[in-house]
């Protein structure tokens, strides 16, 4: 049984990476997060940009995100930065986080009379929580103890054919080994939903895909234009992508060919219940590498045709690329090549077995191309509403 | 690297293949190598870029555009055996807020 070391977290899981997650409440918070951040090594910031002024469903929603970000099993220690005023529950984002078991703490920015006091205040206390969390040793786990997302980005034809295939391989070793995956961009399953309901463990399930997708479709229908340009996007079209359809039956091919297990809410953490499972999410980068952090995924396989650079403060991100061309132009931000499929010098399954093999690595602290270059600010939580 | 131009079909019951080669210009000959390892050939009417789709056969205006075996859009143009298949002869049937509106508005 395949192997990897990671570090203990109070709940029983197993942490990739050992990091103090400093955690803006609110998007006016994100200055002194940032700066408390960028002072203090062993920490990752969380700017995204909600929190405030919206109506209730989504404040939970983002309160709901948060916490459940601060639960990941790479986050050791947690400092949230509260502004003092938001509409986001930093009351109970203290309370749950504390429940884990793990080092909670919380300034707000208003009660400790601004800005650089803030920062003065967060920086020491981050710095007592990053040496406090530094000395842990990492122990063996067992690949059933993995929560994989898997994502698409930046896709072409080469992905539907290529990377995608690879990671659908490497998705049903997973789930055959008792490790969890999930995969989300419900937009991408418009054209394809049949095929997945039919996957699910029962009718339930199945019809619960069902709606997830046309409840993403009629949301996009409600504009009252063609969906083109916004999904596929100008580059899937320039890479030979003609419509949503197309892109979906693609990008599908990434979840594999096991049996689904259920469908998560955008800010749901996984249950103990192992397998493949469904997180009802949009495409974008941004939000859907946010909601799959917070399902708890110690990494995430992004397959890319076109290449998408971007990653997750919390969450390596490894890149499989499905054109050979992208990978020779951008091998400096690509992992995988999967490219050599195309090109028929490798097959589907020995892409898979070098993928699996950099898991394990990479779930043993090593670097994602994306993580050593640091390329994963931009992060946001996919909300319902209006800003109002 | 593979030497000849493969155009690639995904699934037995699709009508398109997609052609992942560069230089692929009107009335060059291209391999089309089917899932179970079958190859026939084609001429390619168009200039198709690389990794885009061609008609595997005659298309009529309103059929089905089918790839991995799935319904991806349908023909707005009768096209023909080889001719290059994308978005100015393909529609989605997805995601058509504007279909929706315009039958809302008549």
């Amino acid at each position: 049984m395949p192997s990897f070391m990671g570090y203990k977290r109070p709940d029983g899981r197993y942490g990739a990476r050992n990091l103090v997650a400093i955690v803006p409440s609110v998007t006016c918070a994100n200055d002194v997060a940032q700066a408390i951040s960028r002072q203090v090594n062993g920490t990752v910031a969380y700017l995204h940009h909600q929190g405030c002024c919206q109506l209730p469903p989504d404040l939970d929603r983002v309160t709901d995100t948060l916490i459940s970000l601060g639960k990941g099993p790479n986050v050791a220690a947690v400092l949230i930065v509260s502004l003092g005023c938001e509409g986001t529950d930093h009351a109970r984002m203290y309370e749950e986080l504390c429940a884990t078991g793990k080092p909670v703490e919380i300034i707000h920015i208003q009660e400790l009379g601004g800005v650089t006091k803030a920062i003065r205040e967060g920086t020491d206390i981050a710095r007592r929580l990053a040496i406090r969390v530094s000395g842990l040793q990492r122990e063996k786990a067992d690949i059933s103890d993995l929560v994989m997302s898997i994502k698409c980005g930046a896709s072409d034809t080469t992905s539907g054919i290529a990377s995608n295939c690879v990671i659908g391989a490497v998705s049903d070793r997973l789930v055959d080994l008792g490790a969890t995956v999930v995969f989300g961009e419900t937009t991408e399953f418009i054209g394809g939903e049949h095929l997945l309901a039919r996957r699910a463990i029962n009718g339930q399930v199945g019809q619960q895909i069902y709606d997830i997708v046309n409840a993403m479709e009629t949301r996009a229908k409600s504009i009252g234009c063609d969906m083109r340009r916004g999904q596929p996007t100008p580059g899937n079209i320039a890479g030979g992508l003609s419509s949503i359809e197309e892109k979906s039956l693609g990008a599908i091919a990434k979840s594999g060919s096991r049996p689904i297990q259920g469908v998560l809410d955008y800010p749901a953490f996984v249950t103990t219940e192992k397998g493949l499972w469904i997180k009802d999410t949009p495409g974008r980068e941004p939000e859907i590498l946010t909601g799959m952090a917070a399902t708890g995924a110690q990494l995430m396989c992004f397959s890319t045709g076109l290449g998408a650079p971007q990653g997750f403060p919390s969450m390596p991100v490894i890149k499989i690329c499905g054109n050979p061309h992208t990978f020779e132009r951008m091998e400096e931000d690509m992992d995988i090549n999967a490219g050599l499929v195309i090109t028929g010098e490798r097959s589907i399954e020995e892409v898979a077995d070098e993928v699996f093999a950099k898991i394990i690595r990479v779930l043993g602290g090593e670097m994602t191309k994306n993580e050593a270059i640091g390329y994963f600010s931009a992060i946001d939580i996919h909300c319902l509403g209006p800003v109002i | 690297m593979r030497e000849e131009a493969i155009a690639l079909q995904a699934n037995g019951l699709d009508n398109v293949a997609t052609i992942f080669a560069e230089g692929i210009v009107d009335g060059i000959q291209v391999t089309v190598l089917n899932s179970s390892g079958k190859r026939t050939s084609l001429t390619v009417i168009g200039d198709v870029p690389y990794g885009h789709k061609v008609a595997l056969v005659d298309i009529a205006k309103g059929e089905q555009i089918t790839k991995y075996g799935e319904e991806i859009g349908v023909a707005t143009h009768d096209i023909r055996a080889g001719e290059y298949v994308h978005v100015h002869n393909l529609d989605s049937m997805r995601g058509r807020g504007d279909l929706e509106k315009e039958a809302s508005n008549a």
